[in-house]
């Protein structure tokens, strides 16, 4: 994963709240094996409508989406990551985020920033006065700029760590292999097993 | 110090325990697959040159692409076919038991760990689905992850986390007839919001609770997810060791007293604190429909469609007229005057054995609607054997609905089964979200009594409407 230190793209007005992973990403364009190549999925129904703002210039080439409250809730697909990630998206702003996502995007090092929703309706305003207008997201120093708008943002320790320093997960818990052989001694021998035979 | 059910099962998972900016590493006792988020986790294995740890507690099945019908054909989309393929040789490669199409055990991911009897009181469970929550009516602390985690667990069969929240919902009272836990669960979800349980384990709690089946209680936590939990749980009683009882993964002789005797400390001590506490009344519960494009849009059947200018806050406001427009319908109609065009059994939420049985009572000697389809998708191939001895087919394909094999089918339309644009459904699946169902679809929640005699009547319909 490519360390996130901080990040100044053109800055997306997304005017929803319970925008799901549906939406995000259709069910469609999960059939796919590969890693990369999403982006023309993302949300692919709104994008049909060409008053949709990533239609519009220049929001077009934005790479900070600004989004309503509980963005992403619904599907655990982590294509919706892919997906915003394999458009040129670094940062999403929001007030809620479902918690799923939330898990995917740090693992995937997307930037999910979680702002107060004043300052994400003055964000909104800002962008939408000032098409074009760059976002500074600053994750050393958990916060957000545009113009002369200053506005912290929350995220949890470990994932500003890893996003930070740019870590595998998977290699930072193989560090304690030990401990997991040890839990695994340990477990009940009547804990169920997929692979035993079933009885005919 | 008193414990609730959720934090007595995490505990009891803790690798190693978080220390500065590291959360607790939890052990996985049980991880399932599918094909649609793990190809990219098993590429990531390979690229790493790692295996996966665990293949004895990992289960792979094919559910979400499977057509059902013609199930004996080659998946005709070539798309699908290469991902369930994919999956195939993934399980080969890696050693993990898996239950193709046309299998006896194949089914949705979520019906079939139950029904092997893998899903225990007191375990881990995993999917990179987020139905995951399905298999906490056993007492198993149960989520859903994405692909990254899936690749995780492949690894390491852990997680690093964070402990979840508690919220404790207390169902007292009692049903009236008719009214079901997908009623009680999409009042559930109404009252408190899709963002309600965020960050929280939901116990489900109550008289109300106790007295539903495996099979309904199910059915509630299934849905914890569309309430933004994490997860949402049943404390394990003799309800849930009658149902597990012989079942093939279930353990036997010695090994079942051990575990049952270890499965009755699985109760929230008198005097544990959940973070959040909310009551229900479940006398007060009548047949549950959603009018707008999240599952939190709900009401009863007996009310009319929403003004959105009848709402105070703004973003709620906003959302309801976007879904009003979505949906093509007018606030202050009546719910029961909704035209449907198509009506879905079937889902992770409501395709076992009970959800067939209870359909099926109400179509007994009765029609379809005409110009209404009617598709009937067992969640396994056990639950579609299981109603054919039973005779529920016959009642099916007599009513006039389509008598399928088993899969995710129309909840997510990655098969065939999908809605045209504009088509209206009423359907026993978890989202109503724009276009879940198929581009352009419009789809009303509704628990199996409401589908079926939804089917008859044309219109949204509780059995007591029809003559």
């Amino acid at each position: 994963m490519q360390p996130f230190t901080t990040h100044t793209g053109v800055g997306v007005p997304l005017r929803r709240s319970n925008v799901d992973t549906d939406q995000i990403i259709p069910a469609v364009y999960l059939k796919r094996v590969s890693r990369t190549g999403f982006e023309d999925g993302l949300f692919a129904a709104w994008r049909a409508d060409e008053h949709f703002v990533l239609n519009m210039a220049p929001y077009r080439a934005g790479s900070v989406l600004v989004a309503g409250p509980d963005f992403a809730t619904g599907s655990s697909r982590e294509h919706a990551v892919w997906a915003l990630s394999d458009y040129g998206f670094r940062v999403v702003i929001s007030a809620r985020f479902a918690d799923i996502f939330r898990g995917n995007a740090g693992k995937q090092g997307l930037l999910a920033a979680e702002c107060a929703q004043s300052d994400v309706e003055l964000l909104w305003k800002l962008l939408e006065n000032e098409p074009g207008t760059e976002v500074t997201v600053d994750l050393e120093a958990k916060t957000v700029r545009a113009k002369d708008f200053t506005a912290p943002f929350q995220i949890d320790d470990y994932t500003r760590w890893r996003l930070l320093e740019g870590l595998d997960d998977i290699a930072l818990t193989l560090r304690h292999s030990d401990a997991i052989g040890t839990f695994e001694g340990g477990r009940p021998s009547w804990k169920p097993t997929t692979t035993s035979t079933l009885p005919s | 110090m008193a414990k609730t059910l959720a934090e007595k099962v995490w505990d009891q998972h803790v690798v190693r325990p978080g220390s500065g900016a590291e959360p607790d590493l939890l052990y996985i006792d049980l991880h399932l697959v599918h094909e649609v988020t793990s190809p990219q986790a098993f590429d990531g294995l390979r690229l790493a040159h790692r295996g996966v740890r665990r293949p004895d507690l990992t289960l792979a099945t094919e559910d979400h692409n499977v057509p059902t019908i013609g199930i004996e054909l080659p998946i005709a989309d070539p798309v699908s076919r290469t991902q369930v393929e994919t999956l195939r040789k993934n399980c080969a490669e890696f050693g993990v038991r898996l239950y193709r199409m046309g299998d006896d055990e194949q089914g949705i991911v979520h019906i079939i760990g139950p029904q092997l009897g893998l899903t225990q009181p007191g375990t881990t469970v995993v999917c990179g689905d987020s139905h995951t929550s399905t298999h906490g009516a056993f007492g198993a602390l149960a989520f859903g992850i994405g692909t990254s985690e899936v690749e995780h667990v492949l690894a390491t069969q852990t997680l690093p986390l964070r402990p979840f929240k508690t919220m404790a919902i207390n169902v007292d009272g009692e049903l009236g007839p008719g009214v079901t836990a997908k009623d009680v669960i999409l009042a559930v979800i109404a009252k408190i919001g899709t963002n309600g349980g965020q960050g929280h384990v939901l116990e489900y709690r109550g008289a109300a609770i106790e007295k539903l089946s495996m099979e309904a209680r199910m059915t509630v936590c299934n849905m914890s997810i569309e309430a933004g939990a994490r997860a949402g749980m049943i404390a394990p009683d003799e309800t849930t060791f009658a149902y597990l009882k012989g079942r093939p993964h279930a353990p036997a002789g010695d090994a079942w007293d051990e575990a049952v005797a270890a499965w009755r400390e699985l109760r929230t001590d008198d005097g544990a604190r959940f973070d959040t506490v909310v009551d229900i009344d479940a006398s007060e519960l009548t047949p549950f429909v959603t009018w707008g494009t999240n599952p939190g849009q709900g009401l009863p059947l007996s009310e009319r469609v929403p003004d959105p200018d009848q709402i105070a806050d703004e973003n709620e406001r906003h959302s309801a007229q976007k879904a009003l427009a979505y949906m093509d319908l007018t606030p202050g109609t009546p719910l029961r005057d909704i035209h449907v065009d198509t009506v879905f059994l079937g889902s992770c939420t409501n395709g076992r054995i009970e959800d067939l049985r209870a359909a099926a009572e109400v179509l007994r000697g009765r029609k379809v609607a005409d110009g209404v389809r009617m598709l009937v998708v067992p969640g396994s191939m056990r639950v579609r054997a299981a109603a054919e001895s039973e005779g529920l087919d016959a009642v099916f394909i007599d009513a006039g609905a389509e008598w399928r094999s088993a899969g995710c089918s129309m909840c997510l339309g990655m098969n065939p089964d999908q809605l045209a644009p504009g088509e209206r459904s009423a359907s026993t699946s978890n989202r109503n979200f724009e276009g879940r169902q198929g581009k352009g679809g419009r789809t009303h929640l509704v628990s199996p009594l409401v589908a079926a005699a939804t089917a008859v009547r044309g219109t949204l319909s509780a059995p007591t409407d029809l003559s």
